[in-house]
C-alpha cells in the first residue's frame, strides 16, 4: 500500500505578538491508503493545527508534507486551493452547508471549481450518485433547514466525496449530533472505508474513536500514542444493540 | 474561468435579498434616471431651438441701419435713415451674396371683406421666400417686375388669411392698406412662432418699392436681408458687406450693423454644451453616490457571508474565483440598476414631454454612456469588497460565527 499522507518532521509555529507559540513540534507519520484514523488530543494539543495542515488550509513552518505522493508543503494559496479541490474532501463539525441552497447544489459546489469544465448534466449525475452513497438521493431538492442534523452531515459527506478525493478529512463530524445519529454517521464512514476510502477524523470522544482502525493521540504538539484500535466497534451492531435496549425500555 | 457558473451564483445571491438589492440599486436608478431625463429634455429643447434657427433661413445675414439720435433720444438699431435700396443693390453685386432683399416694416390696419386686422406690413424683394426658406402655399410670390412697377400686389400669411378670409379663398381678393387696394397673389405656408414667441404668420408682404412709395413714403429701408452662398463664406460676406457699406456711407463710425445667423446658432450650441457639462457633473456625482451604496452593501454582504466564503475556499475556490463572484454581484447590481434607470428616465422624460408640450429626445449615445458607466461603477466600487473577501483566511472564515 502506498502512503496517502507522509509527514516528515512537521512543525508549526504561530507568531502572536512577541510570543512564539509552537503548536506542532515535529510530527512524522505515514497514513496508508484505506486507513481509518482518529486524531485525538485535548484542546491545545495541536490536533486542530495538524488537521488544518493535513487539509492544506495551512502550511507547515518546517518539514515536508507529501499528499498522494506530491510535496504540498511549499505551495502557494491558489495551488493549495487546487489541491483541496482535487485531493481532499472536508467534513466539518458544523456541517457548513450553504443555506437556501438545495442538497444537490451543495454537493455540486466542489465541481464548480474544477479546472476542467464539467457539463451541468454530468455535475447533477455525479452529485446524485454521491447523495445515493450516503443514502439521501430522495432528499436532493431539500434545503439544509429542511433536513435533520444527521441528514445535513450526510449531505456534507456527499459533497466531500463528489470529486473522488484521495483523502476524506473529518473535523469532529459527530460533535453536533446525538449519540444515535453519531453512530449512524460512523456507520457511513465505516461503509466508505470498506470501499477503500482513506479517512482521517479529529475527535475527542473515545467511543467515537473506537469505530476507527487506528488512534493517534497528540499532546503538546507531539504524537504520544499511535496504535491500532483493539476492540473496534461496528456501527451496525451498535445500532442494533441500541434499538433493542430502547425496545426493552418501551416494553417495561 | 467558470464565468457562467459565477454569474449564476451572483444572480442567486441577489435574488435572495430582493428588497436589499432593489434598495442598493436605487442610488444608481435615481442617478441614471435623472441624468437620462435631463439629457432627453435638454436635447429635445436644443433640437427644437436648432430647428427654429434653421427656419430663419440658411446662411442668412441681416444688415440693420444704425442708431438715430435726436437730441438726447437714441432710437436704437434700425432707426437711423442710413440704409438705402442702392445699398442693397451694391450688396447684391458681391460674388458670394446669392440673394438680397431690402426690408421695410410697418404695422398697419388692414381691411378686407368687411373685416379689419392690425398686422405687420412688410416691404420685401421677390427673393424673400427663398432667403427665409419659406414656401408659398398657394399662388405665387410677387416678381421683380412688380417691384419695378410699384405693383399693388401682396402675399399674406396664414394668420391674416384666418382673420380676414375665414371661409374663402383669398387668392385674387383685395386688401386695403391705408385705403390703397392690394391684390393677393399668394399665401405663405404656415411657419408658426419664432424663437421669441412671435407669430410669424401674422404678416402681409408687398414689394418694398410699393411699400416705400405708396404706403409709407420712405426713402430708407429698415434692414437688408442677405443670403450667403454657404455657411463657410458667411464671415467673408459679412466683412465684404461691412467694407462696401463703409465705403458707400463714408462715415467715420459705422452707421449700420451686420448680424449673422451662425452667431445665434453658436449661442444655442454653447448653451447646450454648458448644459452637457453640468449634466455630466450631476451624473458623475449621483453615480458616485450610487457606487458608494453598492460598496457599502457589498462590504456588509462579504461580512455576512464570511462562512460561505470559507466553505467555498475549503472546497477549492481560488482567490480569483471569490473576486469574480463578488465583483459579478456588484456589476450585476449596478448594471441592472443602470438599465432600470434608463427605462425610468426615458419614461419620466416622455411623461414630462407629453404634459409639458416640450419634445423629448434620448440620444442613443447617452443610453450607452449611462449603461457602461453604471457597469464601470459596479466594477470600481465592487472591487474593494471582492478583494477583501478573497484575502480572507479560509480557517478563520470557516470558524466565523
Amino acid at each position: 500500500m502506498k502512503p496517502v499522507i507522509k509527514l516528515e518532521n512537521i512543525q508549526k509555529t504561530y507568531q502572536t505578538g512577541e510570543v512564539e507559540v509552537k503548536a506542532v513540534r515535529g510530527v512524522s507519520l505515514e497514513i496508508l491508503q484505506g486507513e481509518f484514523v482518529a486524531l485525538m488530543g485535548a484542546s491545545g494539543s495541536g490536533k486542530s493545527t495538524m488537521m488544518n495542515m493535513l487539509g492544506c488550509l495551512d502550511r507547515p513552518t518546517k518539514g515536508r508534507y507529501l499528499l498522494d505522493g506530491m510535496d504540498v508543503s511549499g505551495l502557494e494559496r491558489d495551488e493549495l486551493a487546487d489541491i483541496r479541490n482535487e485531493k481532499i474532501g472536508f467534513v466539518f463539525q458544523g456541517f457548513n452547508l450553504l443555506s437556501r441552497t438545495t442538497a444537490l447544489e451543495n454537493v455540486e459546489l466542489p465541481m464548480l471549481y474544477v479546472h476542467r469544465r464539467i457539463a451541468g448534466k454530468e455535475q447533477r449525475e455525479r452529485a446524485l450518485k454521491s447523495l445515493e452513497i450516503v443514502g439521501l438521493a430522495q432528499r436532493a431538492d431539500h434545503h439544509p433547514n429542511q433536513l435533520s442534523g444527521g441528514q445535513q452531515q450526510r449531505v456534507a459527506i456527499a459533497r466531500a466525496l463528489v470529486n473522488q478525493p484521495a483523502l476524506l478529512l473529518a473535523d469532529e463530524p459527530t460533535g453536533n449530533l446525538d449519540s444515535q445519529t453519531s453512530i449512524e454517521i460512523m456507520g457511513v464512514f465505516q461503509k466508505l472505508n470498506d470501499q477503500g476510502i482513506t479517512i482521517v477524523m479529529v475527535t475527542h470522544e473515545l467511543d467515537i474513536a473506537s469505530y476507527t482502525k487506528r488512534n493517534i493521540i497528540m499532546r503538546d504538539g507531539k504524537v504520544v500514542t499511535d496504535e491500532p484500535v483493539k476492540n473496534r466497534l461496528n456501527a451496525e451492531t451498535e445500532l442494533r444493540k441500541l434499538r433493542n435496549a430502547q425496545e426493552a425500555v418501551n416494553l417495561a | 474561468m467558470r464565468i457562467i457558473a459565477t454569474v449564476k451564483i451572483a444572480l442567486r445571491a441577489l435574488r435572495r435579498n430582493k428588497m436589499r438589492s432593489l434598495l442598493t440599486m436605487l442610488g444608481i436608478i435615481i442617478g441614471v434616471g435623472s441624468v437620462i431625463t435631463a439629457v432627453s429634455l435638454t436635447t429635445g429643447a436644443t433640437k427644437q431651438v436648432e430647428a427654429q434657427v434653421q427656419s430663419l433661413g440658411e446662411s442668412v445675414l441681416t444688415v440693420f441701419s444704425g442708431n438715430f439720435t435726436s437730441g438726447a433720444t437714441r432710437g436704437g438699431w434700425g432707426s437711423a435713415p442710413t440704409l438705402t435700396v442702392d445699398d442693397a443693390l451694391a450688396i447684391a453685386k458681391l460674388p458670394n451674396a446669392v440673394a438680397v432683399s431690402p426690408e421695410v416694416r410697418d404695422r398697419e390696419q388692414v381691411l378686407a371683406n368687411g373685416l379689419n386686422w392690425n398686422t405687420q406690413v412688410q416691404g420685401e424683394g421677390p427673393d424673400y421666400p427663398q432667403i427665409r426658406n419659406w414656401r408659398i402655399a398657394s399662388g405665387v410670390m410677387f416678381t421683380e417686375q412688380d417691384v419695378r412697377s410699384l405693383a399693388k400686389t401682396a402675399v399674406i400669411g396664414k394668420t391674416v388669411v384666418d382673420q380676414l378670409f375665414p371661409n374663402e379663398d383669398p387668392l385674387g381678393q383685395t386688401i386695403r392698406v391705408r385705403n390703397i387696394p392690394f391684390t393677393i397673389v399668394g399665401v405663405l405656408a404656415p411657419k408658426g412662432f419664432n424663437l421669441f414667441g412671435q407669430d410669424q404668420d401674422d404678416i402681409v408682404l408687398v414689394p418694398y418699392s410699393s411699400h416705400m412709395r405708396r404706403i409709407t413714403s420712405r426713402t430708407f429701408v429698415n434692414s437688408i436681408l442677405v443670403q450667403a452662398a454657404n455657411d463657410k463664406v458667411i464671415d467673408q460676406v459679412q466683412q465684404e458687406i461691412t467694407d462696401t457699406l463703409s465705403a458707400r456711407h463714408r462715415s467715420r463710425e459705422p452707421d449700420f450693423t451686420v448680424r449673422n445667423q451662425l452667431e445665434l446658432m453658436n449661442a444655442v450650441t454653447a448653451t447646450s454644451k454648458s448644459m452637457g457639462f453640468l449634466l455630466s457633473g450631476v451624473a458623475a456625482v449621483s453615480l458616485f453616490v450610487g457606487g458608494i451604496g453598492i460598496m457599502n452593501i457589498m462590504l456588509v454582504s462579504v461580512t455576512e457571508r464570511t462562512r460561505e466564503i470559507g466553505i467555498r475556499m475549503s472546497v477549492g475556490a481560488r482567490a480569483a474565483d471569490i473576486v469574480v463572484q463578488f465583483l459579478m454581484e456588484a456589476v450585476t447590481l449596478s448594471a441592472i440598476g443602470g438599465l432600470i434607470g434608463i427605462g425610468f428616465g426615458m419614461g419620466i422624460s416622455m411623461l414630462i414631454a407629453h404634459f409639458g408640450n416640450t419634445p423629448s429626445v434620448t440620444p442613443a449615445v447617452w443610453i450607452a454612456v449611462a449603461f457602461v458607466s453604471s457597469a464601470v461603477i459596479g466594477i470600481l466600487f465592487g472591487f474593494y469588497p471582492a478583494w477583501k473577501a478573497s484575502k480572507l483566511d479560509p480557517i478563520d472564515a470557516l470558524r466565523y460565527e
